[in-house]
């Protein structure tokens, strides 16, 4: 046996050994990343187009319920019901900022260039320039370092699956990841408002002769994935911190997340967070931490390389 | 035998997921000959050019091309910039020109496209570059004046007429030194006097240079007029081949068309 | 109520200025911090501040008047616009005519150079100095380069940086400055860094491009994002090749042995300033030449309509990928210019920002104009360095993106062709818009 062989099957030992412990942070992950990925899913189905600045609506989320933290959290750590209305406090006001930031983003940033039927370059560009925009004056107004969230709990393990310890903070992503992926499907699948989506996602013109109101689609999709991007900042900040850049990696991520499900189809880019997660997370067995992003990035060349389509294939309508 | 052929096509099939665009087409282009496909739409004519042109790449099936010489060229799994090079032009139904260049500069991108690219040539504006310049205006301006758009030769492409997009899209195409021209619904869009130009224009390119024609077209009239020999391909089949006189009297083409529009069928008439 | 007003057209032109002075506002307003997440923005619009030199208030009345203003010239700008315009371009109609003339022309740009290369005797401080090579004519150059990338071929390239990293630790590495030895040992001088940095770059080029390029442009931009961001990771971390974040060991500076000609380049800036002037020169006329030469033809062409190049005979990948290459030379080159200069390069150096940062540059000048993107390279950077002379009170250099972003987004909207547009690039955008060309599906994919 080689010495590749050799380090193989040490690595592989560690896998083995650490394999739950290390598929639970992945899962926690995975959430958070198709939180994320839903909304440039969204967007992209509307709009043809992929948010650059959805990064920043992630930040922005993040940086409101640190906020909302820091006022309530006093010196003594929260418990019981307390511990549970603050957080469902932080994803909501997480949630709210980002659907705020989302709507402006629309309304500066992408409604004047389709009024002028812009070709999409400009719509990329002018959405980066926002993305540039916002974390700098996020940067400016709140300082430009890392920022720690006031725990309104205190994180320890709550029970264990397969000799993996599961803490308390993985739990409260489990639940709200679950709660509010669950609900953004039903409401796609179910309400006047999805099929709305849905219908422009398929065909805009036609969804326009049919009677939906284009704009206000686009408007609410915005919302929705805003809101969802948003209290994913929230829940992302609360395990480590908050900084005015903190939104590009978790972005990227997101973004190979919802391309490895299939851009613009729902259900593919909350699978796609989940498995770019644990992938991710079983990957640290055999390079370096530092090199963690470095994964992810090559799994988003690969798949727009070998499969663009994703997983689950594109397309908005046929998924929800 | 096959030294008087243009195109092979044998058994092709295409299909995009679980939908067959061309099932099992198989037809020959002879050299020299101005060949028509008319079907109704949906029929898979457009799918067939795209293969042709390395486009689309059907699943079964061959496509030989006999480019300079006669010599057989496969195109299944050929890029369509490569089956260019190989001899094969073409127009497409919505006219795709460079729109924002002038008449001259799309002819030119046709004209020397086929030649090496020599970057620091161009860098530096060398001897060879400039040759290469003086050879494509050349022929650029002999390719305007045979199509009759000399005159129009700085006017931006996209504000001509439906009549002289169509003459540009065949000087581009003629620019590239081809074999064989694919002419995509030529007459679409075009008014009567301009189809008639058109006509004898695409009976000018085979006669005076010796091209080949395949073209694709709905107006019946003008197919009737121009085609030495017809397919008519209907659900992705060829369900006949003949002379504009013996597709006339095939009861099955007169069925197909029946059943999409009347107006066909009575052109066909 | 809200949505009525919002229905009148006074009413939202003037809501609508409000909203843009107050985020002027902001902007220009004190930092804050997040002890005091309300100081910055509280103060940005309390702050005491002069009313244009009469009298003492507060930033925000200022600012309101400003709003008025801009709403009051909006207005004017409704009502006797046309006439005003057409009186501004029948004034403007004989220099462009004239600018449109080739002796004109070249006049210009002779004086240009004249007076590019008498910069260093005109302004004589030595921060002006030093800007002139460090944010002025390498930026200028990147610029260029970029424009082949962006503006001719239209691949929206997010990962620039990465070819200036190749560029400057190239040069750290044949002169011996990283941990990893040099090739064969021999530690050469900066000066034959050139040819090899430009070299690698666009090697480096060609390996991204050839892969990712198929890809649609949506998709380049966010590939070649993530390709600038692996760079610095592998940059900050390969210790035992880079020298980690404490960044490489001194490099030497470049000197020229050509027979009788002897010539070190030492600290001073200006001799950096010549060499890279001289660059900027040949890059400029090189690349005028290659934008009317069928490469740049044939750029157009893929840019306008991928399908119908294809058609002609035109292979879109060896186009794509020789434009990243020759952008990718240019950042090289820069990247010898800063490493030979600075004596030292860190990771921290090679950031995204940096990426947007040219991106600004080509896109505000006018993307595929290669005198728009001088001039707004120019521009820029030179409001850039007096902003770093003299910092305005609030002010503190990272501010800069923020303007940049915000630059973007209202080129974007009013001046998507840039401040000088290509006049290829102008008429492509006003086809598309008007529904005409292909160039969507090119970025998109989105093929019927």
């Amino acid at each position: 046996m080689g010495a590749f062989g050799h380090y193989l099957t040490g690595h592989l030992a560690t896998l083995r050994l650490e394999f739950w412990s290390l598929f639970v942070g992945g899962v926690a992950n995975g959430f958070l990343y198709g939180m994320i990925a839903v909304g440039y899913t969204l967007v992209y189905g509307v709009l043809r187009l992929i948010n650059f600045a959805h990064s920043e609506i992630f930040m922005s989320g993040g940086f409101g319920g640190y906020f909302v933290m820091k006022a309530l959290i006093g010196s003594s750590v929260p418990s019981g019901m307390a511990t549970v209305g603050l957080i469902v406090l932080g994803i909501v006001v997480g949630g709210t900022v980002g659907a705020l930031v989302a709507t402006l983003l629309e309304r500066v940033a992408y409604r004047p260039l389709r009024r002028r039927n812009a070709p999409k370059l400009a719509y990329l560009i002018s959405a980066i320039g926002a993305s540039y925009f916002l974390f700098n004056l996020a940067g400016k107004e709140f300082g430009r370092y890392s920022l720690s969230m006031p725990q309104p709990y205190i994180n320890h393990p709550v029970f264990t699956i397969f000799g993996a310890t599961v803490q308390l903070y993985y739990i409260v992503i489990f639940i709200a990841g679950v709660v509010m992926l669950f609900s953004l499907d039903r409401v796609v699948a179910t309400t006047k408002l999805g099929r709305s989506i849905r219908a422009v996602a398929q065909d805009a013109e036609t969804a326009s002769l049919m009677g939906v109101n284009i704009d206000r689609t686009i408007a609410l999709t915005f919302i929705v994935g805003g809101a969802l991007g948003g209290a994913a900042g929230f829940l992302f900040g609360l395990g480590t911190g908050v900084v005015y850049t903190m939104g590009f990696v978790p972005a990227l991520k997101a973004f190979t997340a919802a391309v490895l499900g299939g851009i613009g189809n729902l259900r593919g880019a909350m699978i796609g967070g989940l498995l770019l997660g644990v992938a991710e997370s079983l990957s640290v067995v055999f390079v370096q931490a530092a090199y963690i992003d470095v994964v992810a990035f090559g799994i988003l060349v690969a798949v727009l390389l070998f499969r663009p389509t994703g997983i689950l294939g594109e397309r908005l309508g046929r998924a929800a | 035998m096959t030294s008087d052929l243009i195109f092979d096509v044998q058994n092709v099939t295409l299909r995009f997921g679980g939908v067959i665009s061309l099932s099992d087409v198989s037809l020959n282009h002879k050299r020299g000959e101005i060949l028509a496909v008319i079907g109704p739409n949906g029929a898979g004519k457009t799918s067939l050019f795209n293969s042709l042109t390395g486009v689309y790449q059907p699943q079964e099936g061959s496509i030989t091309f006999f480019g300079r010489n006669a010599k057989p060229i496969s195109i299944i799994g050929k890029k369509a910039h490569r089956v260019s090079t190989a001899g094969v032009a073409r127009t497409f139904q919505a006219s795709r020109m460079f729109s924002a260049l002038t008449t001259f500069e799309n002819v030119k991108i046709g004209a020397e496209s086929h030649r090496g690219i020599g970057v620091l040539g161009a860098m530096v504006k060398g001897p060879a570059t400039r040759r290469g310049e003086k050879m494509s205006d050349a022929r650029t301006i002999e390719l305007l004046d045979f199509v009759g758009l000399r005159d129009k030769a700085n006017t931006i492409s996209a504000s001509l007429s439906y009549g002289d997009r169509r003459r540009l899209e065949i000087a581009r195409g003629l620019a590239t030194n081809p074999q064989v021209l694919l002419l995509d619904e030529p007459a679409a869009g075009t008014n009567p006097a301009e189809k008639i130009q058109l006509t004898q224009l695409i009976r000018k390119v085979r006669d005076e240079m010796g091209v080949s024609i395949l073209l694709i077209e709905h107006d019946m009239k003008l197919v009737m007029a121009l085609a030495e020999r017809l397919y008519v391909l209907n659900f992705g089949s060829v369900i006949a081949e003949g002379t504009p006189d013996e597709i006339r009297a095939n009861a099955a083409v007169v069925e197909a068309y029946l059943g999409s529009t009347t107006s066909d069928a009575e052109e066909l008439k | 109520m809200i949505a009525s007003f919002w229905r009148n057209p006074h009413a939202r032109r003037l809501g609508i200025s409000i909203v843009a002075i107050a985020v002027l506002e902001l902007m220009t307003g004190p930092p804050g911090n997040s002890e005091a997440p309300t100081a910055g923005i509280r103060e940005s619009f309390l702050e005491a501040s002069s009313f244009f030199g009469l009298f003492r208030t507060a930033r925000w009345v200022v600012f309101f008047f400003v709003a008025i203003l801009m709403f009051a010239i909006w207005t004017l700008l409704l009502w006797k616009g046309s006439r005003i315009r057409s009186g501004i371009s029948s004034v403007l109609a004989a220099p462009r005519a004239a600018s449109q003339r080739r002796p004109v022309r070249w006049g210009v740009g002779l004086a240009l150079l004249v007076l590019a290369f008498m910069m260093p005797h005109i302004e004589t401080d030595p921060f002006w100095q030093a800007a002139m090579v460090e944010q002025i004519a390498v930026y200028v150059l990147l610029a260029i380069g970029l424009n082949v990338v962006v503006g001719f071929a239209g691949l929206l390239d997010l990962g620039f940086v990465a070819f200036y990293a190749i560029g400057a630790y190239t040069t750290a590495w044949v002169t011996g400055a990283l941990p990893t030895p040099p090739p064969f040992h021999i530690h050469f001088n900066p000066f034959f860094a050139i040819p090899m940095a430009i070299g690698i770059a666009m090697l480096a080029g060609i390996i991204l491009g050839a892969p990712t390029l198929r890809l649609r442009g949506d998709y380049l931009a966010i590939v070649t994002l993530g390709f600038g961001e692996i760079i610095t990771i592998f940059a900050n971390n390969l210790y035992g090749i880079t020298g980690g974040s404490q960044g490489s060991n001194p490099i030497p500076h470049p000197s020229l042995h050509l027979g009788p000609i002897h010539y070190v380049w030492g600290l001073k800036p200006v001799p950096y300033y010549y060499l890279t002037l001289t660059f900027v020169v040949i890059f400029l006329v090189a690349f005028s030449l290659l934008e009317h030469s069928r490469v740049g033809r044939a750029w157009t062409a893929i840019r306008e309509d991928e399908v119908a190049a294809e058609s002609v005979g035109i292979n879109p990948l060896k186009y794509k990928v020789m434009a990243f290459a020759i952008g990718a030379s240019t950042a090289g080159f820069a990247g010898v210019v800063t490493a030979s200069q600075s004596n030292q390069i860190f990771p921290s150096s090679f950031t995204l920002q940096f990426s947007i940062n040219i991106l600004v540059l080509v896109i505000f000048g006018g993307m595929g104009s290669i005198a728009g993107v001088v001039i707004g390279a120019l521009i820029i950077q030179t409001a850039y360095s007096f902003l770093l002379h003299s910092p305005p009170q609030g002010y503190q250099p990272a501010d800069l993106y923020m303007y940049l972003g915000a630059l973007l987004v209202i080129m974007m909207i009013f001046r998507p062709a840039g401040l000088v547009p290509s006049r290829r690039r102008k008429r492509e955008i006003r086809l598309s818009e008007s529904g005409e060309g292909h160039m969507d599906e090119v970025l998109t994919g989105d093929t019927p």
